[in-house]
């Protein structure tokens, strides 16, 4: 296949969710597999059309359930592999994303968030699937999740997405929103040399070579080398609690050790995963905190605020997870009280409260429409009245 | 400076593809920003259907629109449902055969859209006639990134027949200002 | 003497000695029929580093970690498409799926019907004792009428699934059953599984002495084992709907054979596109 089939360098008017698709063609991904479901459903018929033309394949599931564990079987298998999603299929992927923590097998999944709980409103934006993204599967583990505010970072994240996903060994996610899903903007596509790819770390030994414990992390960043089905090696891969040597080991100790690695593997390193945007936060008094498209309202409400002469600041996530808490606390020694803007009614406000002892004002509300810059305005000139 | 447009009519009279192509004349040819977005909401099958298009010469960062300043009508029931939001002295034009204004409707500017489709040979290009139309009315994209977007969206086969109404509505307003 | 002793058993070569032994109870069918897998593996020809096993939760789901192949013990009921996916990324290997029946078509149900409908080219095998034996002997959607278990211990009032009817129905190119007693007939329908492209299938019928044999006032293992030996006919050519297992009807036998064996091309998720330049 040539990179021009797969990559479409040049400028585009791209759906968000079509972005999602094109970036997952440029970052080489070699396997998707998904289940209808509105709003992320354009994703996948994107991709139906796009990667058998260039020799990938494309599968459409009996289910999440299926999707998400074909995505490990995939990646073990030796392949990118993506799915796209959103809450309700999001919560049937969650015993499988549970899975690629525990065998270490990267993978990505786009979630195009509408209002939840359960059905919901199908066709309506929300972005109250934060803390399932975090903490939805049973257990301890850590994944890392980036929140697109435009299609064109539809399409740079899901790039991001697959490198750091091959880079640590997790599940990342691209927890989009249905109003970035379903809004057309101009995407840049790079030429297919300037796409960058982070390869997956390879074993040093040899297949056969009888010292080699497929499960051990030797180097300092805790990730073992990844090995794939069919070179030789004929190692065991356990959702169980395993050994270095990769065989059950269903007791206390070799259990912290493996749950401590899974979690420390990103909790040590979340300084070079990290991504944010920092907007007039340097003589700020309060910062607002945004993510998504409710990042696009607040940059239109801070920057009102300001023609009003109000000093705030917005620090606009691009990793949602892993959450920027040490920026927190070092805001918190400089501004005055922190606002959460979000479509969901305080899921990011709260873990905001984790790392501050300043007061941290939410504006949510339940979804259905995109947060309008009205609401965060007034409570950023509240705040400010008070502060 | 920033313009909110939004193009309405009945679900089939192909209002996506008129504001994909705004939008797109905008934001890949005419060097500008543009957002589109549309209503995905189940009132999407049938009845008012409806893109909204932003164009601007800065970044856009609040996508939504919910006063046009620039307000294109294909349809009775999606003039009026949209009418009264648009802005004060907004711009309104309308598919003259098949939007009949308000008595105390303000200056605006109509063209037969379909009419002008169907002599052409096919009706289902009158949404391209009114993009042709917009562009030649308000100048907000120019015809060359009109021209260009069709290229660029519509399958090979059909190029020819929407450059033809794109042209076909562009000129019609240019008479209509002549006249 | 001293000649006839050997270091190792041939079989050895295809299991992690390692990790043996294994923790099957005594008198459970899972043992042999991992022993025919292995004996089917060796006698395939296909080299070790091609083959595959995937199972997802369960005593049956264990087998992969004892073979010295790529295994993978997955989540309970996500074995199939986990097993599809290798497929479809390494055609050249040779994936088996080797797991249980309350895996497989309890909670993994669906993904079984639409693997067979897709014809995906891996080979299931399925250990059907009855019941859940790891959680301790509960029913199972192939528990026949009246038999006991934990969570039925009034007798089961659900009719269970005909397996081989249910593979054949969805489309297996290759549909079996034996009970692991059979041992050498079962080892060559897995390699007949094994030469086959496409989604094959094989039920084995085994004792489970603790799980399901104990509440049914079945002695022991042995006792379990004479009912299957006394009951077993053969038939190759039999009608599938009659292939229900009823415990209560002594005069009702237990079909064994090779039933289905017909060719169809594989899931190929490209073939349109293969096509088009035709």
């Amino acid at each position: 296949m040539s990179d021009q089939e797969r990559v479409l360098t040049g400028s585009h008017f791209l759906l968000g969710d079509h972005a999602c698709a094109e970036g997952a063609m440029a970052a080489g991904c070699d396997l998707f597999a998904g289940y209808p479901i509105t709003p992320s459903t354009e994703t996948a018929e994107r991709l139906a059309l796009r990667m058998p033309a260039v020799g990938a394949i494309f599968l459409q599931m009996e289910d999440e359930l299926a999707s998400m564990s074909a995505l490990v079987g995939a990646s073990l298998a030796g392949a990118r592999a993506m799915s796209a999603t959103s809450g309700p299929g999001f919560a049937l992927m969650m015993e499988n994303i549970g899975m690629a923590a525990m065998m270490e097998a990267p993978c990505v999944v786009v979630n195009i968030q509408r209002g939840a709980p359960s059905t919901g409103l199908p066709t309506l934006v929300g972005q109250s699937d934060m803390m399932q993204c975090k903490w939805g599967s049973h257990g301890d583990y850590e994944i890392v999740a980036y929140s697109p505010s435009s299609p064109q970072e539809c399409f740079d994240h899901v790039i991001k997405a697959f490198n750091t996903a091959d880079r640590w060994r997790i599940p990342v996610f691209v927890m989009a929103d249905e109003l970035i899903g379903h809004m057309t903007e101009r995407v840049v596509i790079p030429p297919a040399d300037q796409i960058p790819r982070v390869e997956r770390k390879r074993p040093r030994h040899k297949p056969g070579d009888p010292s080699f414990l497929h499960c051990l992390a030797e180097d300092e960043d805790l990730v073992p080398p990844i090995v794939h089905a069919g070179e030789g090696y004929r190692v065991n891969f356990d959702s169980l609690t395993h050994d270095e040597k990769g065989y059950p080991a269903t007791f206390p100790d070799p259990h912290d050790r493996l749950v401590r690695r899974l979690v420390n593997k990103i909790r040590l390193h979340t300084d070079q995963i990290m991504e944010y945007e920092e907007i007039f936060l340097d003589d700020a008094e309060l910062a607002v905190i945004a993510y998504g498209s409710t990042a696009r309202s607040a940059r239109r409400a801070v920057n009102e605020a300001r023609k009003d002469g109000i000093r705030v600041g917005l620090l606009r996530l691009i990793t949602v997870w892993p959450f920027p808490e040490n920026k927190v606390r070092e805001l918190s020694k400089q501004v005055k009280a922190f606002v959460v803007p979000e479509v969901n009614l305080g899921q990011m406000s709260r873990e905001t409260e984790r790392f501050t002892s300043l007061p941290v004002i939410g504006v949510n509300h339940a979804g259905g429409v995109m947060m309008a810059p009205d609401p965060i305005f007034d409570t950023i000139r509240e705040v400010a009245k008070n502060a | 400076m920033r313009h909110d447009i939004r193009v309405a009519g009945f679900g089939g009279q192909g209002m996506l593809l008129a504001g994909l192509l705004i939008g797109k004349a905008a934001a890949l040819y005419d060097g500008k920003e543009a957002v589109l977005t549309q209503s995905y909401g189940p009132e999407a099958r049938g009845g008012a259907s409806n893109a909204d298009v932003i164009i601007d010469d800065d970044p856009i960062d609040y996508p939504l629109i919910t006063r046009p300043d620039y307000f294109v009508a294909m349809f009775q029931e999606a003039y009026e449902r949209y009418r009264p939001v648009m802005v004060k002295d907004g711009i309104l034009l309308i598919e003259s055969d098949l939007v009949k204004p308000w008595p105390d409707e303000g200056p605006y500017r109509g063209i037969p859209a379909t009419r002008v489709a169907e002599e052409l040979g096919r009706r289902i290009v009158a949404n391209v006639v009114m993009v042709g139309f917009f562009s030649g009315a308000t100048g907000l994209i120019s015809a060359h990134a009109g021209e260009q977007a069709i290229r660029n969206t519509l399958r090979p086969r059909l190029v020819d027949l929407n450059l033809k109404a794109f042209n076909a509505g562009y000129e019609y307003a240019k008479k209509q200002e002549a006249s | 003497m001293p000649e006839i002793l050997v270091e190792a058993h041939p079989i050895d070569a295809v299991f992690r000695t390692d990790r043996l032994p294994h923790i099957f109870c005594p008198g459970c069918g899972i043992g042999p029929t991992m022993h025919a897998y292995a004996q089917a593996i060796l006698e395939s020809g296909i080299p070790k580093d091609q083959h595959a096993c995937v199972s997802g939760i369960g005593c049956t789901a264990r087998v992969p970690g004892y073979m010295d192949v790529d295994s993978y013990h997955t989540t309970h009921g996500r074995s199939i498409p986990f097993a599809l996916a290798i497929a479809l990324v390494k055609p050249e290997m040779e994936v088996t799926v080797f797991s249980g029946d309350g895996d497989l078509f309890g909670i993994g149900g669906n993904h079984f019907i639409h693997a067979a409908r897709r014809n995906v080219d891996i080979n299931v095998i399925c250990i059907n004792n009855f019941n859940y034996g790891m959680t301790g002997g509960q029913a199972g959607p192939t528990l026949p009428l009246g038999a006991k278990a934990t969570t039925a211990p009034y007798g089961n009032t659900e009719p269970p699934f005909n397996l081989p009817y249910l593979a054949a129905a969805c489309g297996a190119v290759f549909v079996a059953r034996w009970t692991a007693l059979h041992v050498r007939q079962l080892k060559d329908a897995i390699l007949r599984a094994m030469q086959k492209k496409g989604f094959t299938f094989i039920e084995v019928l085994s004792p489970c002495p603790v799980g399901f044999g104990s509440p049914n006032d079945i002695g022991d293992a042995i006792e379990e084992v004479w009912l299957y030996r006394e009951r077993c006919v053969v038939n190759h050519d039999a009608y599938l709907p009659d292939l229900e297992i009823d415990l209560r009807r002594k005069d009702v036998p237990f079909v064994m054979g090779n039933f289905v064996d017909i060719d169809k091309a594989p899931f190929d998720p490209l073939a349109m596109m293969k096509n088009k330049g035709e």
